[in-house]
C-alpha cells in the first residue's frame, strides 16, 4: 500500500518537475512548482512526519509560492524566449544534468548493495511534541540563529526594493538601455513599459 | 511493506537533477529561483526519509531549518529581482552584464 503511494505520488511529483522546467511561461512553471510540493508533503505523510508535511503545505505552497505568483504578476512577465547566441548552453546544461543522473543511480546502486536497514517503528518521531521538545532544548542555539537569519533577511528585502532617490544612477541606467536598443535592432524580447 | 530508503533517495536525485538542469536551461531569474526551490525540496526529502530509517528526529528539524532559509532567500531573492526589473526593465539574468567589460 504504501508503496503504491509512493510511486504514485514520486511520479507525479517528476512529471509536474519536468513540466515546471518544461514551460516558458512563468505562471505554468510557478503551478507545476506548487504540484510538486504537494505531491513531496503527500510522501511526507507516507514517510511518518505528518508535521512537516502540514509544514510544508502552509510555507512552501502557502506562503513562498504566493510570493513568487505575486512577483510574476506584478512584473507581467512574458514568455521565456531564448537567446540564439546562447544555444550551447542547452548541450552544457544536457551534459551536466546526465553527470548527475549518472552520480544518482550510483547512489541508488550504492544503497541498494549496503546491508539493510530495517525500518523502525519509531512511533513518536514525526511528532510535533518530539520535534518541539528537541527543537527548544537540544537544538536551541540553531532555532535562535535561523531567528536572527529571518530578521536579517527582512531588513535585507525592505532595504533592497526600497526607491532609492539617484538620478546619476538612473541616468546611467537610461544611457545603457539606449545604447543596447541602437546596438541590436531585435530588442523586441525586452518587455516594454 | 514499504519502498526501501534507496527509493527516496533515488526520487530525491531525479528532482535535484531536473532542478539544476532547469537553473542552466532558464533564462528568467524567476525561473531560476523556483528551480533552487525544487532543489531545497529535494534535499528536504532525504532529510525526512533518513529520519524516518533511522528513527532520530534531527532529520525534520533540519528540514524545519531548510524551511526558514528557504523563506529568507524568497524574500531577499524575489527583492533583488524586484530591484533588478525597476532598472533593467527584464527579469532575462543575461540582461544582468553591467560588471561586463
Amino acid at each position: 500500500m504504501t508503496t503504491a503511494l509512493f510511486f504514485l505520488f514520486a511520479g507525479l511529483a517528476i512529471a509536474c518537475a519536468i513540466s515546471m522546467v518544461y514551460h516558458k511561461n512563468p505562471l505554468y512553471s510557478a503551478i507545476s512548482l506548487i504540484g510538486v510540493f504537494i505531491a513531496l508533503s503527500c510522501i511526507y505523510v507516507t514517510l511518518a512526519a505528518p508535521f512537516i508535511a502540514a509544514v510544508q503545505v502552509l510555507i512552501y505552497a502557502g506562503a513562498i509560492m504566493v510570493l513568487v505568483i505575486f512577483v510574476i504578476m506584478l512584473l507581467n512577465l512574458d514568455e521565456d524566449r531564448p537567446l540564439s547566441r546562447l544555444n550551447y548552453l542547452y548541450g552544457v546544461g544536457a551534459g551536466l544534468g546526465l553527470v548527475l543522473l549518472v552520480q544518482t543511480l550510483f547512489i541508488f546502486y550504492a544503497v541498494a548493495r549496503s546491508p539493510k536497514q530495517p525500518v523502525t517503528q519509531g512511533e513518536t518521531v514525526g511528532r510535533t511534541l518530539s520535534i518541539g521538545s528537541a527543537m527548544y532544548t537540544k537544538y536551541l542555539l540553531p532555532v535562535e540563529i535561523v531567528g536572527v537569519l529571518l530578521l536579517m533577511a527582512i531588513i535585507g528585502a525592505v532595504i533592497l526594493v526600497r526607491r532609492l532617490n539617484q538620478p546619476e544612477l538612473e541616468l546611467v541606467v537610461a544611457e545603457e538601455l539606449t545604447r543596447r536598443h541602437e546596438e541590436e535592432e531585435i530588442g523586441d524580447y525586452r518587455i516594454t513599459i | 511493506m514499504e519502498p526501501s530508503l534507496a527509493s527516496y533517495l533515488a526520487l530525491s536525485g531525479i528532482l535535484f537533477t531536473i532542478g539544476a538542469a532547469g537553473v542552466i536551461f532558464k533564462r528568467n531569474a524567476i525561473g531560476m529561483f523556483m528551480c533552487i526551490e525544487l532543489m531545497l525540496n529535494a534535499v528536504n526529502l532525504t532529510f525526512v526519509a533518513f529520519s524516518r530509517y533511522y528513527a532520530d528526529v534531527t532529520g525534520q528539524l533540519f528540514v524545519f531549518m531548510v524551511m526558514s532559509v528557504a523563506a529568507a532567500e524568497a524574500a531577499v531573492g524575489l527583492g533583488i529581482i524586484i530591484a533588478f526589473f525597476r532598472n533593467r526593465i527584464s527579469v532575462d539574468v543575461d540582461d544582468a552584464s553591467i560588471l561586463k567589460n
